[in-house]
């Protein structure tokens, strides 16, 4: 007995010596960093002459930037969200009608495999080249500006001048490569809902509509609420393909100011870590903090919710 | 009777729209195939249907426009995707599942908190520190090189998760403690009983953690800033295909793009049915 015990505690230690690396990693390359950006959006830049900055520590940079100046870090997350309202919504509502579609028993498609591979397949793709590739395609000279303009629907400027157009692409363009991710989580989720509940409700005679809106959509409920969190974060953090469709461009007048109409949080970020005149590490984690804080608040919600969830459930 | 016509015009009205969706999925990478075969002015003129004889002249219009340039050439981008991208994979999915194991078999103090920690960490993007990311890269001397973009995939909450999954129904405590008895150390014992039982897992973890690495733009886009001629990575080659060129040559530009897409599709179709059960798996995970 006594040698038995003696023996766990000593594999616990391999507990330890196997889990100790990921949390060496994670230490230096994302606590450390965390942290650090934290400290950094406390140092402010001070211009005290021409040419002549001193750095202090304290509010500067959010004062400045954060709650005062342009703004142009929450119309930057305005953007974003409005980018990711855009793509998020039809994309749930078309997932959840093909999810629906594949399940169904009674009505039957053929090729089911097939059309989940082909509607999956844009997500693989790099999204540096998607990007590209529309971009290519809706340019003053594109393919698809050729064909808007053969319909009358663009002028000779073509599309990418017009700040809704180019939000709307590039919100097109996120859906597109996301819809079939969305449809394949939310197929897996129909599957794993006990069929005996569909059989007891034929049975009562309730019509698919009903079975839908009235078993599938409630216990699809974390589901959807996992979908819905992890598309929100990722979405916060959008930038490889506004970045490269557009570069945040067209200048848009709003109330009398110019507003770069498509630059996501991320872009703005990046602006002031590019090398150059504009180049501010002060202000780049500033504008940092502020998004690792709404995409904190947007997860402690999922999770506040779920374990709600759990609590319900036993 | 009635019922049945009823029955096939459902069917015939979601095939139809299934069959719309497939074609909005493929059409702008026919549009790409095609576009890459023809001549610059001619893709100005609208969209074409039917290929040209142009993709050799195209390509090697761009290899020659790359090489003067003295950008990274489209072959020396891919290889150094793959020099990041191949130890990132591996390192990924073997310190995850190394990390699981521990969670799952061996009981510790602070078991349950380290597994609810990296629970909790799962959401944090990397993009929100990496100012600190910088200053790590220039503390340890790793700014410019591959290191930074290749390291922190030993530290990969959700991997992680994704393992402990699996361990938890694919993984016999017993067959462990067969190992143990017979003699074999505890880290032998991973690596040899463990691993092989954990392959369909670690192969799914596999393909994500590498199709996440190879489109990666934003981090190497900013570590690799400095000496970005001859360490950028496939999607910083993309991005310079577009901005380099201020004449835009669409012909060429097509033909890069192709060639970046090929792997991936051809890669995508002889794993698909991985990759599509893989993401089932991902969403029902609560």
């Amino acid at each position: 007995m006594n040698n038995n015990k003696k023996k766990t505690v000593e594999y616990g230690k391999y507990g330890v010596l196997f889990i100790a690396p990921f949390f060496i990693v994670f230490l230096v390359f994302q606590f450390y960093p965390l942290i650090y950006t934290i400290f950094k959006s406390f140092m402010f830049d001070k211009k005290t002459g021409r040419k002549k900055v001193v750095t202090e520590f304290g509010l500067g940079n959010y004062i400045n930037y954060v709650f005062g100046g342009n703004g142009e870090v929450w119309q930057a997350m305005l953007i974003t969200i409005v980018l990711w309202l855009l793509n998020f919504i039809p994309q749930l509502l078309l997932s959840l009608l093909l999810a629906a579609w594949f399940t169904d028993m009674q009505y039957k498609i053929k090729g089911q495999g097939a059309y989940k591979v082909i509607m999956y397949m844009p997500n693989i793709i790099t999204a540096a080249t998607i990007a590209v590739l529309f971009y290519s395609l809706f340019d003053v000279h594109g393919s698809m500006t050729q064909l808007l303009r053969s319909l009358g629907l663009a002028g000779e400027a073509g599309v990418l001048t017009k700040g809704w157009w180019s939000l709307l692409i590039i919100a097109f363009i996120q859906f597109w490569m996301w819809y079939g991710n969305t449809m394949i989580v939310l197929i897996a989720g129909i599957m794993g809902i006990n069929p005996s509940l569909y059989e007891a409700a034929m049975v009562d005679g309730a019509t698919p509509r009903q079975q839908f809106f009235q078993i599938t959509v409630p216990l699809l409920k974390p589901i959807l609420q996992f979908t819905m969190v992890t598309s929100a974060i990722g979405g916060l953090q959008m930038y490889d393909i506004p970045q490269l469709f557009n570069e945040g461009s067209p200048l848009v007048n709003v109330g009398g100011t110019a507003v770069q109409s498509t630059r996501t949080i991320v872009m703005l970020i990046k602006s002031y870590i590019n090398a150059g005149p504009s180049q501010n590490y002060g202000r780049a984690s500033a504008y940092s903090v502020v998004l690792f804080i709404i995409t904190l608040a947007v997860s402690m919600i999922f999770y506040k919710l779920t374990s709600e969830k759990n609590q319900d459930g036993r | 009777m009635e019922k049945k016509k009823k029955v096939s015009g459902t069917v015939i009205f979601r095939q139809v729209i299934c069959i719309i969706l497939v074609l909005l999925a493929l059409f702008p990478f026919y549009v790409l195939i095609i576009n890459s075969t023809l001549e610059s002015n001619v893709i100005k003129q609208g969209i074409h249907l039917i290929p040209g004889s142009r993709f050799f002249e195209n390509y090697k219009n761009l290899m020659i426009k790359t090489n003067a340039t003295s950008t990274v050439n489209l072959w020396q981008a891919m290889r150094n995707s793959l020099i990041v991208t191949v130890p990132t994979t591996i390192l990924q999915v073997y310190f995850a599942s190394l990390t699981a194991y521990g969670l799952t078999v061996y009981q510790f103090k602070g078991r349950d908190l380290a597994w609810a920690f990296i629970y909790a960490i799962m959401m944090i993007p990397t993009q929100v520190s990496i100012i600190g990311l910088i200053k790590v890269c220039s503390i340890t001397h790793m700014y410019g090189t591959f290191w930074p973009l290749i390291l922190p995939a030993m530290a990969a909450p959700t991997t992680v998760y994704f393992m402990k999954q699996y361990m938890q129904s694919g993984l016999s405590i017993e067959i462990i403690e067969a190992a143990r008895i017979d003699g074999a150390g505890e880290f032998m014992t991973f690596n040899t009983i463990a691993l092989p039982l954990l392959k369909p897992a670690m192969a799914t973890q596999a393909i994500f953690a590498f199709v996440a690495s190879w489109n990666n733009l934003y981090t190497p886009s900013i570590l690799l800033a400095t000496r970005t001629d001859k360490l950028a990575t496939m999607p910083m080659f993309i991005e310079s295909l577009k901005s380099n060129d201020k004449k835009r040559d669409f012909g060429e530009i097509y033909a890069g793009l192709l060639i970046t897409v090929i792997p991936l599709i051809v890669a995508y179709l002889a794993l698909s049915k991985y990759i599509v059960a893989g993401v089932a798996l991902g969403g029902v995970k609560e």
